[in-house]
């Protein structure tokens, strides 16, 4: 009995490096192939013989006028710009739906929930039209301004998170700070909000990885190399080079992940919670 | 009731002072416990919804009866953007056909592997999360530009594909310049990130009662037995929401096909979104975006709904015939 249990404890040790070997298999090979000469590619072999650390250095520099320090600070100040905004407007508005009593609250509730479903490129070309006309074409507005109205890329799903998690939150406590004569803003800065820090770690992580790979938003709107982020820049990346020097492009797609692998390691917690929101009741 | 009496009534009902008078506003409104501050918090949200969300699709639908090049004022046209989009639009048909076939083949082949990988990675052995890692990782860098650059170079004539081939002795294709298997490639890439779905079915295996499979163990149930007549009926509405959650993203698909493909070879990977984006922003034609857009949340919702409806009869949930808590 303890044998057969320890041979099917291996099996299944065995079972699973091996899955986790093919589907890291690729990330691998990047690994390698960022240090890898044009010649060396087609070659066999998972690292090179002689690592060509100038890859990063090489490719870093790449693009005429403006390194990737330029659209890495593009990039950043893009996000951070975004996340702000969807951290305050996304928890007043769950705020509301969880905690206050107001006319016409299921209907509002239902069109949220509606709105998660909706694909966006129906919206795409009337927004378009419409940020254009404005002159908010090649800003950051058509990115801030809708996550300021707790919209854009993810809004809808991160005020349902939000007010998930705020149902969750005994209502005792605001009852109690409403006796001793709370505001209903204070009880949304002091109380509610504090409580929820846990889902905002959530919201702020799935926000800043939508908004890192948003490829479609950022083509659309900003059009001048200097404000390009490091997306736009890897597309530019490819195309301007007529043979492209892979190892550097390789080598520069590598960086351009290290954010969103860091925040996964680091709050790996927030991430299952993120995506099994709204899935599974419990 | 006599005349007296009612006088009596309403004279009594004079003598009493009556309360701090209320409009009619604030009597209704006291129906809700905070009805004005509940409409300050909401007020970021509606407004955003108003102007991003109701206005814009007002809008589209406008843009979609007419020729509009975003240089002039729109054209009315009637139907004709629609009837053009119908009769003689090849290249809609072709990316319409390349979207279905795509959704049809990645969503079911995601959700099994998202399924299967989930059944192995439930048990909690030693090391499982360091295995749940290795799995997710590549679904965490899911749309990004950078996989789709790697993607390119993996699947390129001389590419790490064709050379693990090799090894085998087979001689590999120029996979995304044969208009024959470059579907394939961004199938493959969409089914290697099936991460997301995998932690959502993750949790629901976990919500599942051991009960149920002692019990079955007890009658002599074999293991395949329990998965179909256990884990799929248990999981089936965690299996729903997946499916819906990635038909409608899968419709969207947009960046992966853009980077490794560019649409081609022959328009074998022409994505209905790229044909949106193309006829929207490479030739700014407006309308005739805005048509194909209205026509593609048409398709979606009725997929949804077919979806919905179809689900009557293979999702079960647990609460059938009790009543609703």
């Amino acid at each position: 009995m303890m044998r057969s249990s320890t041979r099917s404890m291996l099996q299944k040790n065995v079972l699973l490096s091996l899955l986790s070997l093919v589907m890291m298999y690729p990330v691998f090979w990047w690994i390698g192939a960022s240090l890898k000469t044009n010649e060396e590619m087609s070659r066999p072999g998972l690292f090179p013989e002689h690592p060509m650390w100038s890859n990063f250095s090489d490719g870093w520099t790449a693009i005429p006028e403006f390194t990737f320090t330029h659209f890495y600070l593009n990039t950043f100040q893009l996000i951070i710009g975004v996340l702000l905004t969807t951290i305050v407007a996304c928890s007043l508005t769950a705020f509301a739906f969880a905690r206050l009593d107001f006319p016409l609250r299921g209907l509002w509730f239902s069109i949220l929930l509606l709105t998660l479903m909706l694909p966006s490129q129906v919206t795409l070309v009337p927004q378009y039209v419409m940020f254009n006309g404005w002159g908010w074409v090649d800003t950051l507005l058509p990115f801030i301004v809708p996550h300021t109205l707790a919209g854009g890329i993810g809004g809808s799903f991160f005020v349902y998170l939000l007010v998930q998690f705020i149902r969750g939150i005994p209502k005792e406590l605001d009852e109690s700070a409403k006796m001793d004569g709370c505001s209903w803003f204070g009880i949304y800065w002091r109380i509610v909000l504090p409580l929820t820090k846990p889902a905002l770690v959530t919201v702020a992580i799935y926000c800043f990885l939508w908004n890192w790979d948003d490829f479609l938003g950022h083509l659309i709107y900003i059009n001048s190399v200097d404000k390009y982020t490091v997306g736009l820049a890897l597309r530019m990346f490819v195309d301007s080079q007529s043979s492209v020097p892979w190892g550097q492009l390789l080598a520069m797609s590598l960086v351009s992940i290290v954010p969103s692998v860091l925040i996964f390691f680091l709050a790996q917690r927030h991430f299952v919670e993120g995506i099994t929101a709204g899935s599974v009741k419990g | 009731m006599n005349r007296s009496s009612s006088t009596v009534i309403s004279s009594a009902a004079k003598a009493i002072p009556a309360p701090k008078k209320k409009s009619i506003l604030s009597r209704f409104l006291s129906r809700w416990e905070s009805p004005v501050a509940g409409y300050l918090f909401l007020a970021p949200w509606l407004i955003g919804l108003f102007l991003l969300t109701f206005w814009p699709m007002l809008q589209s639908l406008y843009f979609s009866f007419t020729k509009y090049s975003l240089l002039e004022q729109p054209e009315w046209t009637g139907l004709g953007n629609y009837e053009r989009i119908f009769t003689s639009d090849a290249v809609f048909v072709q990316s319409l056909k390349v979207t279905f076939l795509f959704v049809l083949f990645s969503v079911p082949l995601k959700l099994i592997a998202a399924l299967l990988i989930a059944m192995l990675l439930k048990q909690n052995i030693r090391g499982m999360s360091f295995y749940r890692t290795m799995v997710y990782l590549p679904s965490l860098i899911g749309t990004s530009i950078a996989v789709s650059i790697l993607w390119r170079n993996i699947f390129d004539s001389d590419g790490l594909f064709n050379q693990l081939l090799a090894l085998f002795g087979i001689k590999g294709v120029s996979w995304i310049t044969n208009p024959h298997t470059a579907l394939g490639t961004l199938i493959l890439l969409v089914v290697w990130q099936f991460g997301s779905s995998m932690v959502i079915f993750l949790a629901g295996l976990k919500q599942i009662s051991t009960e149920l499979y002692e019990a079955s163990s007890v009658d002599g149930a074999t293991r395949l037995r329990q998965f179909f007549s256990i884990t799929i009926p248990m999981l089936s509405p965690v299996i729903l929401f997946n499916l819906v959650l990635q038909t409608i993203g899968s419709f969207q698909m947009f960046t992966q096909a853009f980077i490794i493909t560019e649409g081609g070879p022959i328009n074998s990977t022409y994505m209905y979104a790229l044909y949106l984006y193309d006829r929207a922003f490479g030739r700014l034609q407006m309308g005739y975006a805005s048509a194909l857009a209205w026509i593609m949340l048409v398709i979606i919702a009725v997929c949804t709904a077919l979806i919905f409806m179809s689900s009557k009869y293979w999702v079960f949930y647990e609460n059938d015939g009790r009543k609703k808590g």
